[in-house]
């Protein structure tokens, strides 16, 4: 019976797989993770993932025990992300969990740790939406009205643009929201937006585009977007000789925007969280130091989010005294000056961070300091 | 919109059908003998791309040295990947020769995602491909000049290859009847190898421009340009080759003008392209060139 | 007593015994367990409404997504209150009726069903014009485009930044429940004349042309069945992870579902049932393999992503050693277990 050895070899196997029971080690503290490992954003949750390795070795140990990583991928999917965070509460007993990268996926995780009480703190979850209503949710980054504001602050009156074009990736929260409160500060500020046009997560080619916006001739291109997108954009709008400021988000600073961006990236400006230069927090220079060590290359935003949010749950486990959920929470909410690696953090309403953000433009091929615009 | 925009726009469809078409021969040259939607053909872009990389990056090989080795690369990967994944299925029904071309693209996708990592690698770009050139007010990368002869000469060297030669001859052949080119003494899974070693190298030469022309790989990088080939191919005459480039520049050109014309609908432009689609094979199910479908048993 | 009496009280006795496993977990299971319940519920219903298409009717149908994408979206607007709504389009308001409409839970189930079909029905004429590899494109393409859509319809979908909030309504009775009333209207189908049509049209289709079956009649029937019921389970998906987005629906979504129909036999809904719930177990089961293990003597470092290998692997692996999957085109059947049981040891 073929059909029947095949049904016993599957199950088999899997049978095999559930036996291997995962490494336990005895008296520690777990904190779960779920991130995208693979998948359609995988860059993200691999990029955090580093920056929250970084951090679990600046600081391994919280209430006189190890702290023990349990990382579980939710392939870039919402289902996958809710089967893990109810895995890790109730199958690995986790305190405390760190994830999702992004908002979708935190937002399908959310509902489950709430009803647990089991604080969450994401790294790089910035739609407004995600912590709307909830208890236990926190983030490590701004969100995006915050965000979309200043950038058109500084565009007018650092940049003093008169009008802007906006490019949108169509198919991300992130951008979709902060060019949107970009587009309502600037415009509210006397400025005009003369075109928006839009790309997807995945385009290479924006030539059109940018030979639509090089026709309305703005004074800055706002492009909000990733940085694989937009070390490709600034590229090509180079290539056409689009040469106005492009300003972006803290989404696009990471090494491998100079990296592919090269020379034309030069003069690109970011809202964002830190700049390696200079470094405000002792926290922040010991990790830019450790990450260039054992990665091998320059901290980028999304690692530093990744750690602050470790930094931010084991902090206040620790001044909660307790692993206990609600304690961490009150604790979590209670933030204040804290030193994280992106910067001074005080925990605001509904576990949105305030802090102060950091203008960077690309100089000499490096990220160099502009400006700090205080909330 | 000045004319001068209108050219711009003009030469940037026509980098970007070049392109398209340039992968798409590929395609249509696999389709035609295999009647198979390589769907892993878009992934071996992928291939192509990180074999250069660590050519360059690793070894340290002139460019010169490792883009070549790396389309040789990706050539055996394409048949290894027709031993691996079809060979076995030839006398299957179509349905699962399509369901394992779907299972390989995913196993190259997820495989480089394990091995290499998610994160976006920059491409080494020698400076002879990054120049741009100022003409009448046009900004045009030296590139976009190289990619269209590119695909023209490779256009014309396969036709040489299928119209003159011997193998070319049997290609045609197992094209129309596989039971007969063998009855007439023809290695059939031979061919089958050569056309895979040829499609494939050339999409490795079509990924190495796109790593040129868009320097940053990722292990989805193949997926776009691979759907947006295969819509060129079809909208040329799936199997004809000649038609698969005149499709890619129809289809580069297309996008491109859309987004020129209209900006407000640039959030379409990805649906637009399946549009195209659909309304080819609604009204014109055998593409431009393209020669009546005949099913093939 | 009849043997179609004694199969209907054995069908009932099975269900029943389904639903005291059932009432066991939801008094004693933890949640995550609960969890994996209904994801293989939800699974079930979509793998045998999409067996229906690529497995009965032989089409390679590659967009159920697209119709899983209308029916949570339908069914996540119908159910919430417009407060939530205002909530949650920050960006751009939500267009008219739709922001004030409410409706139960079990009318915005149909009403994402029954607008999924709708949009089978439509795109059905450019579909069912063309077979093979065409169709696959075709239907990769729709899906494409209903996700293109999603995030430009801001005013409707909220764009990208998708809904959340929804009441977690969806349950085990529901799920199951709406999968096993699938497994029987697509048995009773598959049983029927025109489900021996669509078998027909597989096989060959100009024979059957020459039969008298009206292959596009067929085939439109088995795609507005199989919309109906993936637009349900859509429905069902929203409401027990709470928020939908665009990218829910990519074709990554599409590919489990092929891998579940494939491993368990194109073809025999017994098989997509199997193949559904194995997958939504060994999906977690599988984690192990991304976690660190300890051997004791030996720690082995998790490398996350390997399930995603695993699971391309066991695809092609099925497809090109036991190409029959699990089930083959065979189906369960009480006389089939009673013959097997009574079979003399050897």
């Amino acid at each position: 019976m073929r059909r029947t050895s095949f049904i016993a070899l599957i199950a088999v196997m899997f049978l095999v797989a559930g036996a291997l029971s995962p490494a336990v080690a005895a008296d520690t503290i777990k904190i779960g993770l779920y991130l995208p490992m693979t998948g359609a954003v995988a860059a993200y949750g691999q990029m955090e993932w580093d920056g929250i390795q970084i951090a679990n070795a600046m600081m391994p140990e919280v209430l006189g025990k190890k702290i023990e990583l349990v990382l579980v991928d939710t392939k870039s999917d919402k289902i996958e992300a809710a089967n893990a965070v109810s895995r890790l509460i109730e199958k690995e007993k986790v305190v405390g969990i760190l994830g999702e990268a992004i908002s979708g996926n935190s937002m399908a995780g959310n509902p489950i740790s709430e009803a647990a009480k089991v604080p969450t703190v994401s790294p790089t979850a910035t739609n407004p939406l995600v912590n709307q209503g909830k208890n236990y949710a926190f983030r490590a980054c701004f969100i995006d009205p915050f965000q979309g504001q200043v950038a058109a602050q500084f565009a007018r009156d650092k940049l003093k643009a008169g009008s802007a074009a906006v490019i949108i990736d169509i198919a991300q929260d992130y951008c979709v929201g902060l060019a949107n409160f970009f587009v309502k500060e600037f415009v509210k500020l006397g400025g005009k937006v003369v075109s928006t046009t839009y790309i997807q997560t995945g385009d290479q080619d924006f030539s059109a585009q940018l030979s639509a916006v090089q026709a309305t001739k703005p004074d800055i291109i706002y492009a909000p977007n990733y940085y694989t997108e937009d070390a490709l954009m600034a590229k090509q709008a180079r290539d056409l000789g689009i040469n106005v400021p492009i300003l972006t988000g803290d989404g696009a600073q990471a090494d491998a925007l100079i990296e592919v961006g090269g020379k034309a990236v030069e003069n690109m400006y970011f809202t964002g969280h830190f700049h390696k230069d200079a470094a405000s927090t002792e926290r922040s220079k010991e990790y830019i130091k450790r990450f260039k060590e054992q990665k091998g290359k320059e901290a980028d935003a999304f690692g530093a989010l990744g750690a602050d949010a470790y930094f931010l749950l084991v902090e206040s486990i620790k001044a909660a005294g307790t692993t206990d959920g609600t304690k961490v929470r009150d604790a979590l909410a209670a933030v204040k000056d804290f030193q994280g690696v992106s910067g001074v953090i005080t925990m605001g309403e509904s576990g949105n961070p305030v802090k102060s953000m950091v203008i960077n433009k690309v100089e000499n091929g490096k990220f160099a300091f502009v400006t700090v615009i205080n909330p | 919109m000045t004319a001068t925009i209108l050219l711009q726009q003009l030469i940037n469809g026509i980098s970007l059908g070049s392109l398209y078409g340039l992968v798409a021969i590929g395609y249509t040259m696999v389709y035609g003998i295999l009647r198979l939607i390589n769907f892993a053909h878009g992934d071996l872009l992928m291939v192509a791309s990180y074999a250069a990389i660590y050519g360059v990056a690793l070894f340290s090989l002139p460019w010169f040295v490792s883009f070549p080795l790396a389309i040789a690369f990706t050539g055996c990967m394409g048949i290894v990947l027709d031993r691996g994944a079809y060979k076995p299925l030839r006398d299957a029904p179509r349905i699962s020769l399509l369901i394992s071309a779907i299972g390989a693209s995913f196993l190259l996708e997820n495989m480089a995602l394990v091995v290499i990592g998610g994160i976006p690698k920059g491409f080494p770009r020698p400076a002879m491909f990054a120049k741009v050139i100022d003409v009448l007010g046009l900004r045009i990368q030296v590139l976009t000049i190289y990619i269209p002869i590119l695909t023209l000469i490779f256009l014309a060297g396969l036709l040489y290859i299928i119209y003159r030669t011997r193998v070319g001859k049997a290609m045609r052949a197992a094209s129309v009847d596989f039971e007969t080119t063998r009855l007439m003494g023809i290695n059939v899974d031979r061919i089958i190898a050569i056309t895979f070693l040829i499609g494939s190298s050339l999409a490795a030469a079509g990924g190495i421009m796109w790593a040129l022309k868009y320097p940053q790989v990722n292990p989805f990088m193949g997926v776009i340009p691979g759907l947006k080939a295969f819509i060129a191919a079809v909208l040329g005459g799936i199997g004809n080759i000649v038609g698969a480039v005149i499709g890619g520049f129809l289809l580069g050109l297309g996008e491109i003008m859309i987004v020129a014309l209209i900006p407000e609908l640039s959030q379409y432009r990805d649906a637009f392209s399946f549009v195209i689609l659909i309304l080819v094979l609604l009204f014109r199910p055998t593409g431009i060139m393209g020669e009546p479908i005949t099913d093939k048993t | 007593m009849a043997k179609s009496q004694r199969h209907l009280l054995l069908n009932l006795a099975g269900i029943l015994l389904v639903f005291l496993v059932l009432l066991l977990f939801e008094r004693h299971g933890s949640l995550y367990q609960v969890r994996i319940l209904n994801n293989m519920a939800i699974f079930i219903t979509l793998a045998v409404s999409y067996n229906l298409v690529n497995g009965i009717c032989g089409l390679l149908h590659l967009g159920p997504n697209a119709f899983i994408t209308i029916g949570a979206y339908t069914s996540a607007l119908l159910t919430m209150t417009a407060n939530e709504k205002m909530m949650n389009f920050i960006i751009e308001p939500l267009i008219w009726p739709l922001s004030v409409v409410h409706a139960p839970f079990v009318l915005s189930l149909l009403a994402g069903g029954l607008l999924a079909s709708l949009f089978a029905f439509l795109i059905s004429f450019p579909v069912l014009r063309v077979r093979g590899d065409y169709l696959a494109i075709v239907t990769l393409g729709f899906g494409e485009v209903v996700r293109v859509l999603c995030n430009a319809f801001q005013s409707v979908t909220n764009g990208p930044l998708g809904l959340k909030g929804l009441s977690p309504y969806t349950n085990l009775w529901w799920t199951w429940g709406v999968a096993i009333f699938t497994i029987a209207v697509t048995t009773k189908l598959v049983n029927s004349s025109y489900g021996r049509a669509m078998k027909a049209i597989r096989e060959d289709e100009t024979a059957a042309r020459a039969m008298g079956i009206d292959p596009f009649k067929h085939l439109l029937l088995a795609f507005l069945v199989s919309a109906f019921f993936s637009g349900v389970a859509g429905g069902l998906l929203a409401h027990l992870i709470t928020t939908i987005s665009p990218t829910l629906f990519t074709f990554f979504f599409t590919f489990n579902l092929l891998i579940i129909i494939v491993v368990g036999g194109l073809g025999s809904t017994t098989g997509a049932v199997l193949g559904a719930a194995l997958f939504a177990w060994g999906g977690e089961a599988l984690r192990v393999v991304e976690s660190p293990i300890d051997l004791g003597f030996l720690r082995i470092p998790g490398i996350p992503g390997m399930r995603m290998v695993i699971f391309s692997i066991i695809l092609m692996g099925v497809i090109i050693f036991a190409r029959r999957g699990m089930m083959g085109r065979s189906e369960f059947s009480w006389d089939a277990l009673w013959a097997r049981l009574h079979r003399p040891a050897r």
